[in-house]
């Protein structure tokens, strides 16, 4: 029975996409990227006329391998003699004996996780910026095209392309992919983590109003890190503590926007719709990053989310451990937000007063102008000590420095009435 | 009821360029998963048929002579084909419509009453 309701996987073919990528980039080589994407392109146009009308196959993943697969043997015995491939399989593949072998090598389960590693790893190139490296590892490794990035971080399309094209110069100009024995390895594997924690923060607090695409990259995020964790090289406690923040984070995601859509505080959020098994995965993903000498912040913010996710509830919360992990993150990770989030702690400890002081106390507190939570801690903190005029002076500010409608509704939200 | 058969034509090309995102491509795959089940659902389906591939021959009368197919460049390609089950070609004709290859404008089906053996 070719339609019997065989489902495909929720984006399955974004996934396949950054798989088939990297096991062909191995045998390729990352100077024919082009091609690679040709083959990848051509899989799913094979994929789409036969399985239209004879059904999707049990196995849907190892048939776009398979044909990927198939297809880079057809392009190195055509055109071996043309092109000059990756430089680690160059002589191997210039004999058809040896050849087939290595292609299905580099599509074998271990050699495509590492493959994906070594290509998220190319991604954060020190010669590309921030937004470049997540742009290009969306595109990559998890097969979302331009528009769809241009739509999640609500920058223009032309942007976007920029970034990628951009992007794959400078990967097609190494002569090969980030080997994982290179002697950077830490530092860019640090930059990786850093790429991913921003892609999650991206899908957690951004700019998009869609809750479905915020969702999309925070699972993103965390799909990626996941990989790290598969692999022995980069199972290190920072992977695990980044892991065990995110987990403990989206968690609350489903509390964040309520029934009506609304941005909803921590102050506010339904726990009960909190997701416990992703806060027990947390916790142990927690538990295990705790090796090694090397603090991190991940570590510290995983620790702080850790509390926040298991407190039943906003007042019976340990406010004076999760001051004390802000201390820590003042000291190896300092910046205006975490002492303004460091500052609200105080207040939920000591009291308003205690509070706006340790605010007024922010030695760089400029840098947060054009943060509207900032006047808006500020409108809070006054509203609890009653002064109603000036909390409604701060929430004014913030109404004006809102970015989105979701976020000045929730200013609005909070706005004391005037006597 | 009689059948009826739907020839699925695009150009290569344009089936292409319509494919987009891995995520696009994937509802467009959805898509077709859906409307068949549909047809099948309703009795319509009486054979989801065979996909062809692009690649092919053309052997002409006369000569017998064998070239390649002109499918590669050719503006409308058959791409596969269904037997479908209706009342009338009118019917037929209004099943196609809901076919996921009209999403893209340069794709076409091909509706066709296969003729019976009258006694």
């Amino acid at each position: 029975m070719p339609h019997e309701p065989v489902d495909l996987h929720e984006h399955l073919f974004r996934h396949e996409a950054g798989r088939m990528t990297a096991s062909l980039t191995r045998l390729f080589g990352v100077q024919n990227f082009a091609l690679v994407e040709d083959v990848v392109q051509d899989a799913f146009c094979r994929a789409l006329e036969i399985w239209k009308l004879r059904g999707v196959p049990p196995n849907p993943s190892a048939w776009l391998m398979t044909t990927a697969r198939n297809r880079a043997l057809d392009v190195i015995r055509r055109e071996r003699t043309a092109r000059t491939f990756a430089p680690e399989v160059t002589r191997l593949l210039e004999t058809e004996w040896t050849a087939a072998g290595v292609v299905a090598e580099a599509f074998s389960g271990d050699v495509v996780l590492a493959e994906q590693l070594r290509m998220m790893f190319s991604c954060c190139h020190p010669d590309l910026a921030e937004p470049a490296q997540i742009a290009l590892i969306l595109n990559i490794l998890c097969g979302f095209g331009a528009p769809e990035i241009a739509a999640a971080f609500l920058t223009s399309r032309a942007a976007i392309e920029k970034r990628i094209t951009r992007g794959k110069r400078v990967l097609a100009g190494s002569s090969t992919l980030f080997d994982l024995s290179n002697a950077d390895f830490a530092a860019r594997l640090s930059a990786v983590h850093r790429a991913l924690y921003l892609l999650f923060n991206e899908g957690y607090h951004g700019a998009s109003t869609q809750g479905a695409v915020r969702a999309e990259l925070c699972e993103e995020a965390m799909r990626l890190t996941a990989l790290l964790r598969e692999h022995p090289v980069t199972r290190t406690p920072p992977t695990f503590a980044l892991s065990a923040l995110m987990a403990l984070h989206a968690a609350r995601l489903p509390a964040r926007i309520d029934a009506a859509g609304e941005l909803q505080s921590l102050w506010e959020q339904d726990r009960s719709a909190w997701n416990h098994t992703l806060i027990a995965e947390g916790q142990e993903l927690l538990d295990r990053s705790a090796a090694g000498d090397e603090l991190t912040p991940y570590h510290v913010e995983a620790a702080i989310a850790a509390i926040h996710a298991t407190a039943p509830t906003l007042e019976a919360t340990d406010w004076h451990g999760i001051v004390t992990l802000y201390d820590r993150l003042m000291d190896i990770a300092p910046s205006a937000v975490v002492a303004l989030n460091r500052a609200i702690a105080i207040a939920q400890r000591d009291g308003p007063d205690q509070g706006i002081a340790a605010i007024e106390r922010i030695s760089d507190r400029e840098r947060l102008g054009a943060y509207p939570f900032f006047p808006a801690a500020l409108g809070e903190l006054e509203r609890r000590r009653g002064n109603v005029g000036e909390a409604r002076t701060y929430f004014g500010r913030a109404l004006r420095l809102a970015r989105s409608d979701a976020e000045r509704r929730y200013i609005e939200r909070r706005i004391p009435s005037a006597e | 009821m009689s059948d009826f058969i739907f020839l699925y034509r695009n150009s290569p090309a344009a089936r292409e360029a319509a494919m987009g995102t891995p995520e696009q491509r994937q509802k467009n795959m959805q898509r077709w998963m859906a409307w068949m089940r549909d047809l099948e659902g309703k009795g319509h389906l009486k054979s989801a048929g065979q996909p062809l591939d692009r690649s092919g021959k053309l052997v002409r009368g006369g000569s017998k002579a064998v070239t390649d197919g002109p499918f590669v460049e050719a503006k409308d390609v058959i791409g596969g084909y269904s037997i479908i089950e209706a009342r009338d070609l009118a019917q037929a004709a209004e099943l196609a419509k809901g076919c996921p290859a009209l999403d893209g404008a340069e794709g076409s089906v091909e509706v066709r009453p296969v003729l019976a053996l009258e006694m």
